[in-house]
């Protein structure tokens, strides 16, 4: 379930094999592009109501690549503020030490219960089941994550983690594993949502209202002033943040910003881009901990595992700007098509084609940055401007190059650089490539090609080479020819 | 060596390639996206009641009747007073009973609403924010109940995000509400009141007309 380096990784079976599986299901199909195609639409109408969206990206990006610049600085300074304003900061260097750290800190509660809100970060470090070891158990609280957990099931999209499941198999686990959980759904339950989200409402009330420990992910944390963000809609975070007794919040070390007032960039960038609304219902914004209103005792984690690796790479670097929106996964053809499980990543779609083999290792993930089709939409999504493109195509080289050429597209590219360095086999080649071409096309195509090369072809029909090739007409027409 | 230094070296070793001095951060991007002439009042009324809040306005004078009529229009009786709320503005009558802090969380889950004042109001994007002040109550006691009658002034209300932020203090438990609690979670239908009030009513009180 994780990869050496501590990162929830599945890769079984990599992507093209689980690709294929995910495409032959016609309802995860339906499922998918009835959501991703209303929440496009919703996200380009708000977008645009926003003349200076551009102007936004651009101080968004600018931003974040400042922050990972002095990003030293910003975490020393994050840790001054949240100490002086009375909570305690820990640092994670992988996944292994902050679960050990939240582990702790929940025993030390003397609770074996904790309420959580939806957080990536303890997603990547598969904290639920490392606490569930150590006797346990985290009730996700968001009502996606509810239905995931209940399902056994895993997240198949940042923002909308049951995406790929529709009402009535919601409406089925509800009546099935609820009463296992606790209070369970209403005999006569139907599939209509909002009965669905009531009988999500009562059977989570009660562990609001006794849990005395919470564990949250954060959007934000300003340096300047300490405080720490979690952008939400349900209300299940409110619950989470202000009702336990104690509070314990994992945050990447890329979320840091540099002051509070940058905020106005990212409240008005992050709303629109991810659920297509001019803000989101609820935000909590707290500053360490504050005498008879939420917790009294506060615990932020700064977690590293794979960050600064990836800040260290010049292209990838980029990555850590990502505010976790899901803008990319709702314009991508890709993610559409095969949802977010075949990526077998907590982080799907485009950005986990470039964020996950950079937190496990390219040579670990390495089809994932194949797939896509390049076409640049998640990189015109993105509010942050990550340029996406480029970072598939920058691991896709370190993924070739970790395979030091030997794989079939290694080799006919060195033999490519041979023949195109040389006028002469050039010209050989095209008379080859001519006939040998227009014996295999049907119809002005080529359609499977035999041995390794058929990898190319099983896609794709490739069109049949010219009779002659553009030097040889040349050659016959111009050169001494009549001009 | 600790994880703090082994992060933190990690992170000056990891940007040793760039520059000292990173180029500034652009800032063109507007202070505030209302329309000239659009009066802010008017667009902050419209985008609350676009989330399916109920939004009334109303002057001084005209406050505890439409306190009392948004309370008869839902049947809320029980409800949450915070610290510092200036009862004068509360309709006289005994249909309403104000329960006062201290409470604890069982019994703000066993009344039906709570009544409070806000920090900032947002216009562009209709949301109002709590901060924990006088007659605002702790984060609990609009969240538990499951109806949340906010009152705020007219001028109290900021054009957009960036001005909002600057009015607030940052250290202060602050909470952003944009209509009542919602999840797309099914099919991306949108259901209100999920965990938080199901019900926002919002009473916007503006200067009398002369």
């Amino acid at each position: 379930m994780t990869n050496d380096r501590g990162v929830v990784w599945l890769d079984t079976p990599a992507f093209p094999e689980a690709a294929r599986t995910a495409l032959a299901d016609t309802q995860l199909r339906a499922n998918l592009k009835r959501a991703t195609s209303t929440i496009r639409d919703k996200r380009l109408t708000v977008a645009a109501e926003l003349d200076d969206w551009e102007q936004l990206r651009e101080s968004a990006a600018a931003i974040k690549q400042h922050t990972a610049r002095h990003l030293d600085r910003y975490l020393v300074q994050l840790e001054e503020a949240v100490t002086a304003a009375g909570g305690t900061v820990h640092w994670a260097a992988d996944a292994a030490e902050a679960n050990r750290i939240v582990t702790e800190l929940v025993q030390a509660t003397g609770e074996s219960e904790v309420v959580k809100v939806k957080s990536m970060a303890t997603q990547e470090i598969g904290l639920n089941e490392h606490l569930a070891e150590h006797g346990i158990t985290a009730y996700e609280t968001d009502l996606a994550e509810l239905i995931v957990q209940l399902g056994d099931d895993r997240p198949s999209h940042i923002l909308v983690p049951a995406i790929h499941k529709n009402r009535t198999e919601i409406r089925d686990l509800f009546r099935a594993e609820m009463g296992h959980w606790g209070q369970p759904a209403p005999e006569d339950l139907t599939d209509e949502p909002r009965e669905l989200a009531e009988a999500a409402r009562r059977h989570l009330r009660q562990k609001f209202l006794t849990a005395k420990v919470a564990v949250s992910g954060a959007n934000f944390a300003c340096a300047d002033t300490g405080t720490v963000l979690v952008v939400e809609s349900e209300g299940n975070g409110r619950m989470c943040l202000t009702l336990p007794e104690t509070l314990i919040t994992v945050m990447g070390i890329e979320k840091v910003l540099p002051t509070w007032s940058d905020l106005e960039v990212f409240l008005q960038l992050l709303p629109r881009s991810s659920t297509g609304e001019r803000m989101n219902p609820y935000t909590s914004a707290w500053t360490g901990v504050t005498e008879g209103d939420g917790p009294s005792a506060f615990h932020l984690v700064l977690l590293d595992n794979g960050r600064t690796d990836t800040l260290a790479d010049p292209v990838g670097r980029q990555t850590l700007g990502c505010i976790r929106c899901s803008a990319c996964l709702n314009v991508c053809p890709v993610f559409e098509r095969t949802g977010g499980h075949a990526y077998g990543s907590v982080y799907p779609g485009p950005i986990g084609a470039v964020l996950t083999p950079q937190l496990v290792g390219v040579e670990q993930a390495a089809s994932l940055p194949f797939a896509s089709t390049l076409c640049g939409a998640c990189y015109d999504a993105c509010p942050v401007k990550i340029n996406i493109p480029e970072v598939l195509a920058h691991l896709r080289a370190k993924v070739v190059e970790a395979k030091d050429g030997h794989t079939v597209e290694g080799l006919a590219m060195k033999a490519a650089g041979k023949v195109l360095d040389s006028p002469r086999l050039l010209g050989a080649a095209q008379k080859a490539a001519a006939l040998g071409g227009r014996a295999l096309a049907r119809d002005g195509k080529i359609g499977r090609l035999p041995g390794p090369l058929h990898g190319w072809t099983d896609t794709r029909d490739t069109p049949a080479p010219p009779a002659e090739s553009f030097r040889t007409w040349w050659r016959k027409n111009r050169e001494g020819g009549s001009s | 060596m600790s994880s703090r230094e082994a992060i933190l070296g990690r992170v000056r070793a990891a940007i040793a390639d760039t520059p000292a001095e990173p180029a500034p951060i652009p800032r063109a991007y507007r202070r505030s996206h209302l329309v000239p002439g659009r009066h802010a009042v008017e667009l902050f009324a419209e985008r609350v009641a676009d989330y399916r809040a109920t939004v009334t306005r109303t002057d001084p004078a005209g406050l505890p009747a439409a306190i009392a009529a948004a309370l008869a229009e839902r049947s809320v009786r029980r409800l949450a007073l915070p610290d510092g709320f200036p009862t004068e503005l509360l309709p006289p009558g005994s249909e309403w009973q104000w329960h006062r802090e201290p409470l604890t969380v069982p019994e703000l889950d066993r009344l039906d609403g709570a009544v409070t004042l806000a920090a900032v109001g947002i216009a562009v994007t209709g949301t109002i924010v709590l901060d924990a002040g006088p007659g605002q109550g702790r984060r609990a006691l609009s969240l538990v109940p499951d109806y949340h009658l906010c009152i705020i002034r007219a001028e109290q209300i900021a054009d957009d995000v960036p001005d909002a932020l600057a009015r607030l203090d940052p250290t202060r438990p602050l909470t952003f509400v944009s209509g009542p609690s919602a999840t797309s979670d099914i099919e991306l239908d949108r259901v209100e009141g999920v965990h938080g009030p199901r019900v926002l009513h919002v009473i916007i009180i503006e200067p009398e007309q002369q």
